[in-house]
């Protein structure tokens, strides 16, 4: 299929990178997405087609969106009370920002794993299980304990864990604890995964074992990153969204494309120079 | 200033000076001066506050124990006829000289109250020193009088009071306790006013804590920002600080009056008609309800925002609703801060006196109140009410009730501490 990228003309760039693969299948997808705070447009125009179980990472200097575009897409932004949100983004083939869908259906459906490790302060094994509970799990104890087991496994989490599960979340390192965010993120079983710089507050090693999770997650989730780090995106992520700032401080998205591509070919003289940490 | 400098100069190279000689000014001595003067004003000011405190507390343990000149209508000594002080006899020893001693009608009357049989050595003993020997309080000491001055205390007995007795006594004992109120100082007890207040605090915890923390979960987490709502939140605010006789006000109009079928108990049928005029301890801890509920709501929401906004959006970002979150999540968090708050509201109510007086609290009452619909006195309406009366011996109990009081608040800032160690967790 084609993904066709268009950027803003107001800011006189234009970039269409074709992308050839007839595998690939958008799982959610950004149409002339503006988000406002309050007067300020923090993210204009933005169109992007996130692929269905691919590791899509959101770069860019920062102040340019990217988190925000990342927080449109379960609408977190809803939270903050002078966001405001227009254009649309598609999910299933629906939008989520139009009358009568329900946010906390779509959060649901797209979790998120946040920048500092926030597990609850409760034991490890609630940790998992309350999500479960609060989406309406209806199973026996024993299935519950059979969830988490299977949650922490996926979360590469339960060899370390399973001695001490109802130990505080908090007890754990900060590498683990953040393992235990994503854990209880696919608890609930979602289609997408959000993460914003989810390994910026860690170490190289426990960044490094999020980096193999995020891989191994990515045979049966989509996950969309923000990061900072440009070798994180260069080693965990499919695709490479490059966001940066226009005059006016809102920010645009300026080239997206095949990981590969955009870091060995950007076709943005912009993008090239932050890539090659000429600026940002 | 120069030596200061000498001795820097000593172990480093200035550095400073030679980079720029006229900018920078050599001020590590005057630096060091003022941060000591500040250091200073500052004891000086913790040592006025503790000073201030043990002065008060000195005072109010100096009344309650001391001298005091006892007159007796008939003396405990002639009573005991010689062979033995009253105290020590048994109540078979005790009863024929209550018998003796007081008209066949008020003996009838004793024994109607108060069978012989269900009367233990201390009643017994009781019965005889107020009916017979009648004690009364004719001046009083404080304990550092009494420590000090004790040949002055014999002579001025021996001149005013040539019948009475000189007798120390603790004002705060078990017997005051337990005594209810009465117009004679040697009898009088704080129970019904201890009881009066107890019944009033659990009508104030009912009513200010659920409506309290309901409102502030309210006005944290569902209202949003608009112009109606910043107008509410100021007038919180403001009524925080509205002086408590206004509320007492209030608290007349709205439940002493208006509410009258409901306070009274009438509505229910289980009113006492000689109370029923809304003067209750149903109407106090209402208007003190009223009074507490700006600070419980403020603490509340003190709380609730204390609660980092981390965990909220890890809740949402699962799929929780607003409900789930805050259920789950916000309030066991806020849990502590909150019930510490309202324990230290609740401690403010439990001493307040002007919005009492105001409602109606009665300053005499000798029976312990039976439901919410009764009659009702305070411990700080008693101390108001004791420390009024002219006599001596009044000022004495009314600093036992004073620090019957102060323990009572002790108690429960005691309490607070506990809960808020007991629940505080780190995030």
């Amino acid at each position: 299929m084609n993904l066709s990228i268009h950027l803003d003309t107001t800011v006189n760039h234009a970039v269409v990178q074709e992308i050839e693969d007839d595998n690939l299948v958008p799982a959610i997808e950004a149409i002339s997405l503006n988000v406002y705070y309050a007067d300020f447009l923090a993210v204009r125009e933005v169109d992007i087609a996130i692929q269905k179980q691919k590791i899509t990472a959101l770069i860019g200097p920062s102040g340019c969106g990217k988190s925000t575009v990342l927080r449109a897409f379960n609408r977190m932004n809803d939270l903050i009370p002078v966001a405001r949100t227009e254009g649309e983004v598609l999910f299933h083939g629906q939008n989520i920002y139009s009358q009568g869908v329900d946010p906390v259906e779509v959060r649901k459906r797209i979790g998120m794993v946040f920048q500092k490790p926030n597990p609850f302060p409760k034991s490890i094994y609630d940790n998992i299980a309350w999500g479960a509970r609060i989406n309406g799990f209806q199973g026996k104890k024993s299935q519950m304990d059979d969830l988490v087991e299977q949650t922490l496994l996926g979360a590469a989490l339960w060899d370390e864990v399973k001695d001490k599960l109802q130990d505080s979340g908090l007890s754990l390192s900060g590498g683990q604890q953040q393992r235990l965010c994503i854990a209880r993120t696919i608890a609930v079983r979602p289609d997408i995964i959000l993460m914003d710089e989810p390994c910026s507050a860690l170490d190289p090693i426990s960044t490094l074992k999020i980096e193999e999770l995020m891989r191994d997650l990515s045979d049966d989730y989509t996950i969309i990153i923000v990061t900072h780090n440009m070798q994180q995106a260069a080693r965990v992520s499919d695709f490479t969204a490059f966001f940066t700032l226009t005059e006016d401080r809102a920010g645009v998205l300026m080239e997206y494309g095949n990981t590969t591509d955009l870091f060995t070919n950007p076709k943005q003289q912009v993008t090239e120079d932050y890539i090659t940490g000429r600026f940002g | 200033m120069k030596d200061q400098r000498d001795r820097g100069n000593q172990y480093f190279s200035p550095r400073l000076d030679q980079a720029a000689p006229d900018l920078f000014k050599d001020n590590l001595g005057s630096r060091h001066r003022r941060g000591s003067i500040w250091k200073v004003v500052f004891q000086i000011s913790t040592v006025i506050g503790i000073i201030a405190l043990a002065t008060l507390i000195l005072k109010i343990f100096n009344d309650t124990m001391g001298y005091a000149a006892i007159e007796y209508k008939q003396p405990p000594s002639t009573l005991a006829a010689g062979e033995t002080s009253l105290d020590l006899m048994t109540c078979d020893q005790l009863w024929p000289i209550l018998a003796a001693n007081v008209s066949a009608n008020r003996l009838r009357t004793i024994e109607r109250d108060t069978p012989r049989e269900s009367l233990s050595q201390q009643d017994c003993y009781n019965l005889v020193l107020y009916e017979v020997a009648e004690p009364k309080a004719k001046q009083t000491w404080s304990l550092l009088a009494s420590i000090f001055n004790f040949e002055e205390i014999q002579a001025i007995v021996d001149e005013k009071y040539p019948e009475g007795d000189l007798e120390f006594k603790v004002w705060l004992n078990k017997s005051f306790i337990v005594s209810p109120q009465s117009d004679d100082p040697l009898r009088a007890g704080i129970k019904t006013a201890i009881l009066g207040s107890l019944f009033i605090i659990v009508i104030v915890i009912l009513f200010s804590f659920p409506i309290g923390v309901a409102a502030s979960i309210y006005l944290e987490e569902y209202a949003t920002q608009n112009r109606f709502n910043r107008i509410i939140q100021t007038n919180i605010n403001n009524l925080a600080g509205v002086p408590s006789i206004i509320y007492g006000m209030l608290g007349l109009a709205v439940f002493v009056r208006f509410l009258e079928p409901i306070t009274s108990g009438t509505l229910f049928g289980i009113g006492d008609p000689t109370t029923a005029n809304g003067r209750t301890i149903l109407s106090a801890g209402l208007t003190l309800s009223l009074l507490i509920l700006p600070v419980v709501i403020i603490n509340g929401q003190e709380a609730i925002r204390a609660v980092p906004n981390s965990l909220r959006q890890a809740s949402y970002g699962m799929g929780a609703s607003k409900w789930q979150t805050v259920w789950s999540h916000v309030l066991p968090n806020a849990l502590p801060g909150i019930l510490t708050g309202t324990i230290l509201a609740v401690s403010r109510a439990f001493g307040e006196t002007a919005p009492l007086v105001v409602v109606g609290a009665a300053t005499f009452i000798t029976f312990s109140p039976e439901n919410i619909f009764s009659k009702f006195t305070s411990v700080p309406i008693q101390i108001y009410q004791w420390t009024a009366r002219p006599q001596d011996a009044f000022q004495n109990i009314a600093a036992a009730a004073i620090i019957v009081l102060l323990i009572l608040l002790l108690v429960l800032n005691a309490t607070a501490v506990l809960l808020r160690n007991r629940y505080s967790r780190r995030w």
